[in-house]
């Protein structure tokens, strides 16, 4: 019987954490839960907020579909999600959306004397290589996009993230947009069910695996990838350019994304337009309460951001994220002063640096 | 204290003692039962809620949820075949190996082992027991699965994977990772379990039994199997089953090195993925009602094979018992 009840209590105290944890009975501290994939720098921000003023931010990465359930049931002052929500789906729950840090996703390979950045793919073979239609690394298309390359007749193995994630949204994303057969037989979300490959939990496993098995394939988180020294693909973007994983290319593919066009800055960075711009480029993203149960911990919230906004970038970079483009932020902090119901007959965000 | 002190002491009660004694007698005894009724409380608790988290899945696939095998989170379809035949097969090889090892190991400390191997092996046993399950699946993923796919896998591949219908479990590329990884795992796992279950019982045997067959001219062999097993046949199935419910829900260790594929490979080396490993992914991320009403169907399930596999083990115990009457 103690067996069942573990696994029943595991489970429930993955979606019980951030009730019990997040919420907090001071309002000098904020609380925060959802996605996995920018926690450390969210984390490296409230410890440096923390020495800076005293305030303390408690975030608890539960993954972004909790962090979605938590703030929708208001036991937190904000969530974070690296999947924006529609603006339909944040109209109904009465949230604000904005994005808050970028990251790119990069394919890497583990074949037999290919160096880090030699090979080049495009979106539609790296399809066809996790449909399953592809499975030979001296397959013609692979071939095609690589005339100077020696491919051997290996098998290819693909390497996929087993935990829902972000990364796996942005990734299958990604593959719907440059593949309508990746589109009608996958799709994408944060956990999907792959026709091939096998899974490997988190990053560190998809790494491993991927440095383990002669011919395979894997995603990972850019940071992930450098930290690693790892053999990453090179890719060809909307505009027909080889671009190389890095904070030029990611931030390139946010500056050509129109943030102003979409209401909720619903904008997926994959497959952005723009010479420069890497692929596959997600942002994650902060939601809020339009009108928040504790006025207070939210306006210290917006507080938070907006000091990690002004003075997060380098910290950021060190952590190998890429920071919100300048414009990007004075948009986003437009959106508070109008997105938030008044408080008294006050708005909630007044200006900054208060 | 004689018997006779004691009863001397009773006679010295007053009634007004006794009353307050025999009262607190009650108190502890309804303290206690109210302990032992709790557990009743949570478990049908549990299965209370289980259901109820379950309730919208079960009643949009229906049976289709335990026959089919697609799992797919982007058209919200869910059958949970491939979890359910990955959580029995792992046990099943777990146990495959963990059985006979145990025994080995708990038979060379209670009959074989000189006195002074005895203490060192035997605290290394238990020191594994209390190895955190994160740190066999690191182990696993980092250590054994690459070692694995470079010398036993290809083997396998090349001896028993060619004989044919057997072959075919023991065949396809060697991932390193996969069912037949996981099972090890669970194995090596569910050892010190089985072991120190096993060592405890095989030591009740009184030396005196032991003896007389031996001086019956009986061999070691002998001794363990006719004497020492049939007297403490209960105690060892009690041990197999707590490890074979540590192996149904372990969960992970698993998740690092099962593969996490949720389809049935026609071979143990291919990725499966088991309900608890299933459930440890996606929970955290699952958007939905009926993904997250499908996870909770898949712990309910997990319920159900525990709960039959502690009930047959029971039924199983009670049959033996009853032909070591007869």
């Amino acid at each position: 019987m103690t067996i069942i009840s573990k696994t029943v209590i595991r489970s429930a105290i993955a979606g019980l954490a951030g009730i019990v944890l997040g919420s907090s009975a001071y309002a000098q501290n904020i609380s925060g839960a959802g996605a996995t994939f920018p926690y450390p720098v969210y984390a490296r921000w409230a410890q440096a907020y923390q020495q800076e003023t005293g305030t303390s931010v408690n975030y608890q990465s539960i993954g972004s579909g909790g962090g979605i359930r938590q703030i929708k049931e208001r036991t937190v002052t904000f969530g974070a999600s690296d999947s924006p929500l529609k603006p339909e789906e944040l109209e109904q729950a009465g949230l604000v959306q904005f994005p808050m840090i970028m990251g790119g996703v990069v394919p890497v390979v583990n074949v037999p004397g290919i160096q880090p950045g030699q090979l080049r793919l495009d979106g539609p073979t790296l399809a066809n290589i996790y449909l399953g239609e592809i499975d030979s690394w001296d397959d013609d298309a692979i071939k095609a996009l690589n005339p100077d390359l020696e491919l051997p007749d290996l098998a290819i193995a693909p390497v996929y993230r087993s935990d829902g994630s972000g990364t796996n949204f942005l990734f299958t994303n990604y593959l719907t947009q440059v593949s309508e057969d990746f589109k009608d037989q996958v799709g994408s979300a944060t956990s999907v069910q792959w026709p091939v490959g096998l899974g490997a939990r988190g990053n560190e496993g998809v790494a491993a695996q991927t440095g383990q098995t002669r011919g395979a394939i894997g995603y990972v988180e850019y940071a992930y990838a450098k930290q690693n020294k790892m053999t990453n693909a090179v890719m060809k973007n909307q505009d027909g350019q080889w671009v190389e994983p890095k904070s030029e290319t990611f931030q390139a593919a946010a500056a050509s994304a129109d943030w102003s066009a979409n209401p909720g800055y619903y904008v997926i960075l994959t497959n952005q337009p723009g010479a420069q711009s890497w692929p596959i480029t997600g942002a994650s993203f902060i939601l809020m309460h339009r009108q928040p149960q504790d006025p207070a911990a939210a306006r210290s919230a917006l507080k938070f951001f907006d000091w990690a906004y002004a003075n997060g970038d380098k910290m950021a970079d060190e952590l190998d994220y890429v920071p919100m483009p300048d414009n990007v932020v004075s948009q986003v902090e437009q959106t508070w002063t109008t997105g938030f119901a008044e408080v008294n007959g006050e708005a909630m965000w007044t200006g900054g640096n208060q | 204290m004689t018997d006779t002190a004691i009863r001397a002491q009773s006679r010295v009660l007053s009634g007004s003692q006794a009353r307050r004694q025999s009262l607190m007698d009650k108190a502890f005894q309804s303290a206690t039962a109210f302990f032992a009724l709790l557990v009743l409380l949570i478990l049908g608790g549990v299965f209370v809620s289980l259901v109820q988290g379950a309730l919208p899945a079960l009643g949009t696939f229906g049976f289709d949820f335990l026959t089919t095998q697609v799992w797919n989170p982007v058209t919200e379809r869910f059958g949970a075949v491939s979890p359910i035949y990955g959580t029995l097969m792992t046990a099943l090889i777990a146990m495959a190996v963990g059985i006979p090892i145990s025994f080995g190991i708990a038979v060379f400390l209670t009959e074989l082992a000189p006195p002074w191997l005895k203490r060192p092996v035997g605290i290394a046993i238990e020191l594994l027991a209390g190895i955190p399950s994160i740190i066999y699946g690191i182990w696993g993923l980092f250590v054994f699965a690459p070692v694995f796919q470079q010398t036993l896998q290809p083997f396998l591949i090349d001896t028993i994977g060619q004989i044919p219908v057997v072959g075919n479990l023991f065949s396809g590329p060697p991932f390193g990772i996969g069912i037949l990884t996981a099972g090890l795992i669970l194995g090596i796992m569910v050892l010190p379990f089985i072991t120190s279950i096993m060592r405890d019982v095989f030591e009740t045997v009184p030396p005196m039994v032991k003896e007389s067959a031996y001086g019956l001219g009986a061999t070691t062999w002998e001794v363990v199997w006719k004497v020492v097993l049939p007297y403490t046949r209960v105690g060892v199935v009690g041990g197999v089953m707590l490890g074979l419910g540590r192996a149904l829900g372990e969960t992970m260790a698993v998740t690092f090195v099962v593969g996490n594929a949720h389809r049935i490979g026609n071979s143990l080396m291919a990725p499966g993925t088991t309900i608890s490993a299933a459930i440890a992914n996606e929970f955290n991320e699952a958007v939905g009602e009926l993904y997250i009403s499908s996870l909770i169907a898949l712990g309910l399930i997990l319920f159900f094979i525990t709960f039959t596999v502690l009930a047959l083990a029971k039924i199983m115990l009670m049959r033996m018992q009853k032909r070591a009457g007869a």
